[in-house]
């Protein structure tokens, strides 16, 4: 019974360790796939022009809150030409800025954006009512704003903000229209958001002249890498860049960033599943322990053994298969285990209200069994040599 | 010598231990022919168990000279010496060490298991090895289910599964009753009439008469060779009254 209770014991080291590694890999996996879905719920098929160079790994200077302002509207205009960038569908340009808005309801600290009118056409966003702006009241500079859902409840809880006005920099806009629900995509809410047109943002509420952003639409996923070439080739020529000087602008297609997300991601989980292993190191320990405690148990057998013609090696395989065996069914409860706690805890991030997944991959079930054969052969080899340097004359000893 | 099975030549064995050294056994001299059923006997620490060991290859001699079917065994390597222990020889020990918790049919199996080539007529081997000492019936029966006799029982059958040229006895009454211990002296005999060679290792005289010859140790030598001249056959009843 007490020998029954230590072997319980030592595998409870190797079940924690697996379970801690399934559980580790399962809520990253999850916590992956969400992040990867926001970014590619702006969608695939999208390139995206920032300003300032940048290596291709890194992000653009513009993304670490360096002002550039080599993004200019008429580049918006020259890569709008067909012959310039024949896969482009549509194209929009943003200025974001902060500010205080005010309605008869109360007044908030809000993120607004200026946008050309192809906005909805380039994300892809549904209104929920009323209408978006067009071409001509961007030109003019008009006084128009359109509401994300989360901020039209804000500012006008109980009635449709549609008509109404709103103070923005103390300069007042109408609302015209509200966009639907989206929830959280990429980096930016678009359901917390302000959109007036781009030179009303860039003119009336930033004093400048250039833009942050450039989104383009690419009509098919698989012309994206030319599109990037084309763009990237009418930008130069616009910016009369030299042949051998670099780039004043980067640009990124949405793939490109998904991989570099997944690379990071990837790293940050397999960091935690390094560490979720060291437990499993000290498993390996406690079984290596048993297994010296069965060796010497064991002498007058393993002195029979090779008295009747087993080998050296005989033996080691003998040993090596049992601490293998005692890891490997130690692995396949910790899968159980682990994969139990990953599921209860996607139950309670699920009610918290995140879209959250819960996955368990073949290759964190590989992965798992496969180590706990490793950590069976590792820590089970000096016990089973050990064994095999027994004596076969232990067998004529008698108590 | 066409029967010649083994012939040592001056045989020694010193132990060392933290820098003691202690003399088990030396000047070792004799040979053995095939079918014969020896006795090696001696008092308790008198290196009739060295001698066993060594003549069984469990350990190997310090010095001299140990001719196994005719070729030097010096330059068996341990792996040599398990094949040589497996294919030529059985062992009987006087604590059985049979597997516990382990059918008598896959205690009598082990030997074969530990064979190179797969034989595909281990059941056969292993019943034919049962039914000669009288044990087929227990076959499913756990070795811890025995008497202290049929477990010596299903030993003998272990030593003879791999059909060896010599059977090693090491006090193999010495942990059973007189009628049990009879009942193995006569497997025993019935195995060497069967052409077996049979070294039996005992201190009891009256045990090691059941031999045709004794070896007598005494203090690490060998002490007399002789025939036995009044042989004890382990199958009448009035052998048991003695």
């Amino acid at each position: 019974m007490a020998a029954k209770l230590r072997s319980f014991l030592t595998i409870l080291g190797i079940i924690i360790g697996i379970a801690s590694v399934i559980v580790v890999m399962a809520i990253g996996g999850s916590a992956q796939k969400l992040i990867l879905n926001q970014v590619s719920g702006v969608g695939s098929n999208l390139v995206g022009v920032l300003p300032g160079a940048s290596d291709e790994k890194g992000p653009p200077a513009s993304a670490m809150g360096i002002i550039v302002t080599t993004l200019k509207f008429t580049d918006l205009k020259a890569l709008t030409e067909k012959r310039n960038v024949p896969n482009l569908v549509d194209i929009v340009a943003y200025v974001t800025g902060s500010a205080t808005v005010k309605s008869k309801n109360g007044s908030y600290q809000t993120s607004y954006q200026g946008v050309t009118a192809s906005l909805l056409n380039v994300e892809d966003i549904k209104l929920k009512s009323g209408r978006f702006f067009i071409k001509e009241e961007d030109t003019n500079m008009a006084r128009v704003a359109v509401l994300g859902s989360n901020r039209a409840k804000d500012l006008f809880p109980n009635e449709d903000p549609v008509g109404k006005t709103i103070n923005l920099k103390d300069l007042s806009f109408t609302i015209i229209g509200v966009l639907s629900e989206r929830g959280s995509v990429g980096f930016s809410n678009t359901d917390d958001m302000i959109y007036v047109p781009l030179f009303s943002g860039q003119k009336l509420l930033l004093g400048i002249d250039y833009v942050n952003f450039m989104r383009i639409k690419i009509d098919f996923k698989d012309n994206i890498d030319r599109a990037v070439i084309d763009v990237k080739k009418t930008l130069r020529e616009k910016h009369r860049i030299k042949n051998d000087a670099s780039d004043d602008f980067s640009v990124r297609s949405s793939a490109q960033a998904i991989e570099t997300l997944t690379t990071v991601t990837n790293v940050l989980k397999y960091f935690l599943v390094a560490v979720a292993a060291i437990s499993l190191v000290v498993g390996g320990v406690g079984i290596m322990n048993i297994m010296l405690i069965s060796v010497h148990q064991r002498v007058r057998e393993v002195g029979l053994r090779k008295a009747v013609g087993a080998k050296n090696g005989h033996i080691i395989s003998q040993f090596l298969i049992e601490s293998v065996f005692v890891t490997v069914i130690g692995g396949i409860f910790g899968i159980i285990f682990g994969t139990l706690v990953a599921f209860l805890v996607a139950v309670i991030i699920k009610n918290l209200g995140y879209d959250w997944e819960f996955i368990i991959t073949l290759s964190a079930i590989v992965l798992a069994t496969s180590v706990s054969v490793f950590i069976g052969l590792v820590f089970g080899i000096y016990p089973a040599i050990k064994a095999s340097r027994i004596s076969p004359m232990e067998a004529l000893r008698y108590e | 010598m066409p029967n010649q099975l083994i012939q040592v030549q001056n045989l020694c064995k010193t132990y060392f231990s933290e820098g003691v050294e202690t003399r088990a056994l030396c000047g070792a001299t004799f040979e053995i022919e095939k079918g014969e059923f020896i006795s090696i006997m001696g008092p308790s620490g008198s290196g009739k168990s060295t001698l066993m060991q060594i003549l069984g290859f469990l350990d190997r001699p310090t010095e001299g000279k140990y001719f196994f079917e005719g070729s030097d065994t010096f330059s068996f390597d341990d792996d040599a010496l398990a094949k040589v222990r497996n294919k030529k020889i059985g062992f009987v020990f006087q604590s059985f060490n049979l597997l516990s918790r382990t059918s008598v049919f896959e205690n009598v199996e082990l030997p074969l298991l530990y064979d190179e080539k797969i034989g595909k007529n281990n059941k056969k081997k292993v019943m034919d090895a049962l039914i000669s000492v009288g044990m087929e019936h227990r076959a499913n029966y756990f070795s811890n289910q025995l008497s202290g006799g049929e477990k010596q029982r299903v030993a003998i059958a272990r030593a003879l599964v791999n059909d060896p040229e010599i059977i090693f006895a090491d006090e193999p009454t010495g942990n059973l009753d007189s009628k049990s211990g009879l009942q193995v002296m006569k497997i025993l005999q019935k195995l060497n009439d069967s052409g077996r060679t049979v070294i039996l290792v005992t201190h009891e005289t009256y045990t090691a008469e059941h031999a045709k010859r004794i070896i007598y140790v005494k203090d690490g030598s060998i002490v007399a060779d002789d025939p036995v001249r009044r042989r004890r056959i382990a199958d009448s009843e009035s052998e048991l009254l003695k």
